[in-house]
């Protein structure tokens, strides 16, 4: 983002350590415009809800600077910071009614009576809970109290509101609905979103960006499709999606494209992150990039191999066959009209082309 | 057609056609003795150790056998007396009899005892009299009987024993409440002098409220502490606060002693620094701070527990959403944190209260003249007056209390709601 106009949220070389010992963020940078609707997905552990808590105050960064909007965020306690949070367990206060948790943000911000009565019945038409403002939170499913913790962050209209694995502990339909809905009142109402998950399927529908974290490090920010397409480490690769790597030498390279041997082939790939001639490399594949028994010479990349197991998926066949030194390697055989009938034992070629192969780091 | 059954719809059955409930009782049938076999002991071992002494209390505070036993003919003979001068000479002559009676010794000196917690004179009388009622041969016994001691001759002598003949009494209760009966069997009030019980029950409920309070003040901040902090300073601060439950109560008071008294530690140490002087050591003991202070540090666990176990449940997560919306820790603190531990405090306030009442050992040995509390009292009627009715009478009244605590509470917070760990 080579944009010039500052950035509503800005971490610089924010580093995070709890016992002095261990650094779980390490040198985070990480710029967020007004209105974008930004994830952090990454492994367990990887320092998501950390950075989040630094970001909504109730951690403070051992090094570095926040800032949001022009606001320096280091010395401001988290109530003076107008941040919206949904936590993962709701934390709807059990001894309000949903009506009075949804009060509280503007009670305390000292609104008149008819002002709260007014934004609170908004507030519940906004997530179809109209007529469940005199319940207590423990009489609502878990996805109206979902839904009550989405209004109360955003009740009091905050610019940017923060979230939590939201969505950990519904299940699998509800979780979809949900993802639909916050999206949906994100485009409605603009405001920043910084979410966190390690579901990656829900961080592909939502974001406009995502970060993936690992190791307390960003391993890359970039739109979802990008981040499907253009995976930029192997790290990425690996976690978004699924992905064959052969693990190989790097020959011959000409800046914009290599060629890579593995298992004693040669296997022309994209340079992406590698260290040039001679240096280890890891090629990332995706497996429905792979054509099954493609005619001679019309891809760079050709090779026997054979089938060692199929799975029958309905809308596709995964075929796990063995080539290259590598019998973990995955192909999507979509079940089009006419697909290929493949036994196991069976022995077929398998074939890609340079663009969809990247060469990364090993 | 479905038979029309008091639920209104066909009985649902299992397969082989047993009414579902039918089949359920069945099948729980077997776990529900196991869980009475289980508790069976200690159930009977309430019964025995708790239910069943409560029930003789209850029975002794209004068992009124004494004159029955000694006097049954006086007794029935009184019955009929209407209360005016003196009763006819049979019941002269019938007491005369009775009281001669040498196989009555022992009830006539029970029965003794009990007038005596009446009036104070009954003692002496019937011991002179049981004496010399020998040398009465023949009647009139009116005037033998008055010759004897002129107390006899007295209206007032005879409506106690008439008021006392019915084999059961309130007048232990009245005794509980400062009151008593007067000649004609109406209530009044105990002579000023006599008036002690109310003051000790108003006193003892106002101690075991400050008591409460003191304890509820000292505990929540500590609860707080030890509920937030990482489990394993968390549990090592939790057995420090423990620690008084394992050092024997004596020990616990007697420390008191030894820091409180005017020759104590901290008397000395403020005479030491100058705070004050050397004549005006501060009474901190033998009287109701002792009492009150003692008191508060041996309760205090009932009050920590209890909060320490509902503030455990609590996620921090409550408070960082408070203030993510906006409100100041204060604010965050009162109306999201303080609420939710309600049944904390409802239980640990109860628990305290209710020991606090009815505690005795501490207000013996720091209360000294004025640090007395009403189970003090309850224990000076059973081991030194021997009045085991009015003890059982102020121990009934003091259950009462307990019991109406229970309900007020019940009431206003719902004993469902209370937490006790
Ligand atoms: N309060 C704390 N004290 C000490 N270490 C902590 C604390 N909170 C988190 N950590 C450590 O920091 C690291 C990152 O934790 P964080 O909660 O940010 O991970 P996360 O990415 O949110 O993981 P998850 O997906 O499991 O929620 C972990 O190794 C964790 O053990
Ligand atoms: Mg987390």
């Amino acid at each position: 983002m080579a944009d010039n106009k500052t950035p509503f949220v800005q971490f610089s070389e924010v580093q995070k350590t709890y016992d002095g010992e261990i650094l779980v963020v390490k040198d985070l940078n990480l710029d967020i415009e007004a209105g974008e609707f930004v994830t952090m997905l990454g492994p367990s552990g990887s320092g998501k809800t950390t950075c989040l808590m630094m970001l909504a105050g109730f951690e403070t960064p051992t090094e570095g600077r926040i800032m949001l909007g022009n606001r320096e965020l280091n010395n401001v306690p988290p109530h003076k910071r107008g941040i919206g949070m949904v936590f993962q367990n709701y934390a709807l206060f059990p001894h309000m009614t949903v009506a009075e948790n949804l009060a509280f943000p503007l009670e305390v911000r000292k609104l008149s009576k008819s002002e709260i009565e007014g934004k609170v019945q908004r507030a519940l038409d906004m997530v179809e809970l109209t007529s469940f403002g005199g319940r207590r939170p423990g009489q609502l499913s878990g996805g109206q109290q979902q839904r009550v913790a989405l209004a109360r962050a955003l009740v009091f209209e905050p610019d940017l509101v923060l979230m939590d694995e939201p969505l950990g502990a519904l299940d699998k339909n509800l979780r979809e609905q949900m993802q639909y809905e916050i999206k949906h009142i994100h485009e409605k109402l603009g405001m920043t979103v910084v979410y966190v998950t390690h579901d990656q399927s829900e961080a592909l529908t939502m974001s406009d960006r995502i970060a993936v974290f690992n190791d307390g490090r960003i391993q890359q920010l970039a739109p979802p499709a990008d981040l499907y397409e253009r995976p930029e480490n192997a790290f990425v690769a690996q976690f978004i999606g699924e992905n064959n790597r052969l693990l190989g030498t790097v020959e011959e390279d000409d800046g914009r494209n290599c060629a890579v041997r593995v298992d004693g082939r040669m296997i022309r790939a994209v340079s992406v992150n590698h260290a040039g001639r001679g240096s280890p490399t890891t090629l990332s594949l995706r497996p429905e990039r792979v054509t099954l028994n493609p005619e001679d010479g019309s891809l760079p990349n050709i090779f026997d191999a054979k089938v060692e197991e199929l799975i029958y998926l309905g809308d596709h066949i995964r075929a796990r066959v063995s080539t290259c030194g590598d019998d973990e390697f995955i192909v999507k055989v979509p079940n089009a009209h006419g697909h290929q009938t493949l036994a196991e034992g069976a022995e077929v070629r398998v074939g890609w082309a340079m663009e969809d192969c990247r060469a990364l780091d090993a | 057609m479905a038979q029309m059954t008091d639920t209104a719809g066909p009985v649902m059955t299992t397969a082989d056609g047993t009414p579902l409930k039918q089949a359920l009782a069945r099948a729980t049938r077997r776990s529900k003795i196991r869980a009475f076999l289980l508790v069976a002991p200690l159930l009977l071992f309430i019964l025995v150790t708790f239910i069943i002494p409560i029930f003789d209390m209850l029975s002794r505070s209004v068992s009124n056998p004494e004159v029955q036993e000694a006097i049954p003919e006086t007794a029935a003979l009184l019955a009929d007396w209407d209360g005016q001068g003196l009763p006819s000479e049979d019941v002269f002559a019938s007491m005369a009899k009775e009281l001669s009676k040498k196989e009555n010794r022992r009830e006539i000196g029970r029965m003794a005892a009990r007038l005596n917690f009446e009036d104070s004179g009954f003692r002496s009388l019937l011991n002179k009299t049981q004496r010399r009622i020998d040398r009465v041969k023949e009647g009139p016994y009116k005037d033998a009987l008055i010759a004897i001691d002129k107390d006899w001759g007295e209206t007032r002598v005879w409506k106690i024993i008439q008021l006392m003949s019915p084999p059961t009494t309130l007048s232990y209760y009245l005794n509980a409440l400062d009151r008593t009966y007067d000649q004609d069997g109406n209530v009044v009030m105990q002579p000023d002098w006599k008036q002690i019980y109310v003051q000790l029950f108003l006193k003892t409920i106002y101690v075991s409220l400050g008591v409460t309070v003191a304890c509820l003040i000292l505990a929540y901040p500590i609860s707080y502490l030890l509920a937030t902090l990482p489990p394993s300073r968390g549990n090592l601060l939790l057995i420090l606060v423990l620690l008084p439950f394992w050092t024997s109560l004596l020990v616990r008071t007697t420390s008191w002693i030894v820091l409180l008294q005017t020759n104590g530690v901290i008397n000395d140490t403020l005479v030491w620094l100058g705070v004050i002087s050397d004549e005006n050591r501060i009474t901190m003991i033998y009287n109701m701070t002792g009492t009150v202070i003692a008191m508060t540090h041996i309760l205090m666990p009932f009050m920590v527990l209890p909060l320490y176990s509902v503030m455990k449940t609590i996620s921090p997560s409550y408070l960082r959403a408070a203030r993510s919306l906006g409100a100041n820790p204060l604010v965050a603190f009162v109306r999201v944190y303080m609420p939710q531990t309600v049944p904390g405090v409802g239980a640990g306030s109860i628990l305290v209260f209710i020991l606090a009442i009815g505690y005795y050992i501490t207000p013996a040995l720091v209360g000294g003249q004025d640090g007395q509390l009403i189970s003090n009292f309850i224990a000076y009627h059973m081991q030194k007056s021997l009045n085991w009715g009015l003890a059982a009478a102020l121990g009934t009244i003091l259950l009462a209390g307990v019991l109406a605590m229970y309900w007020l509470y019940d009431r206003i917070v719902g004993i469902d709601n209370m937490k006790l760990g």
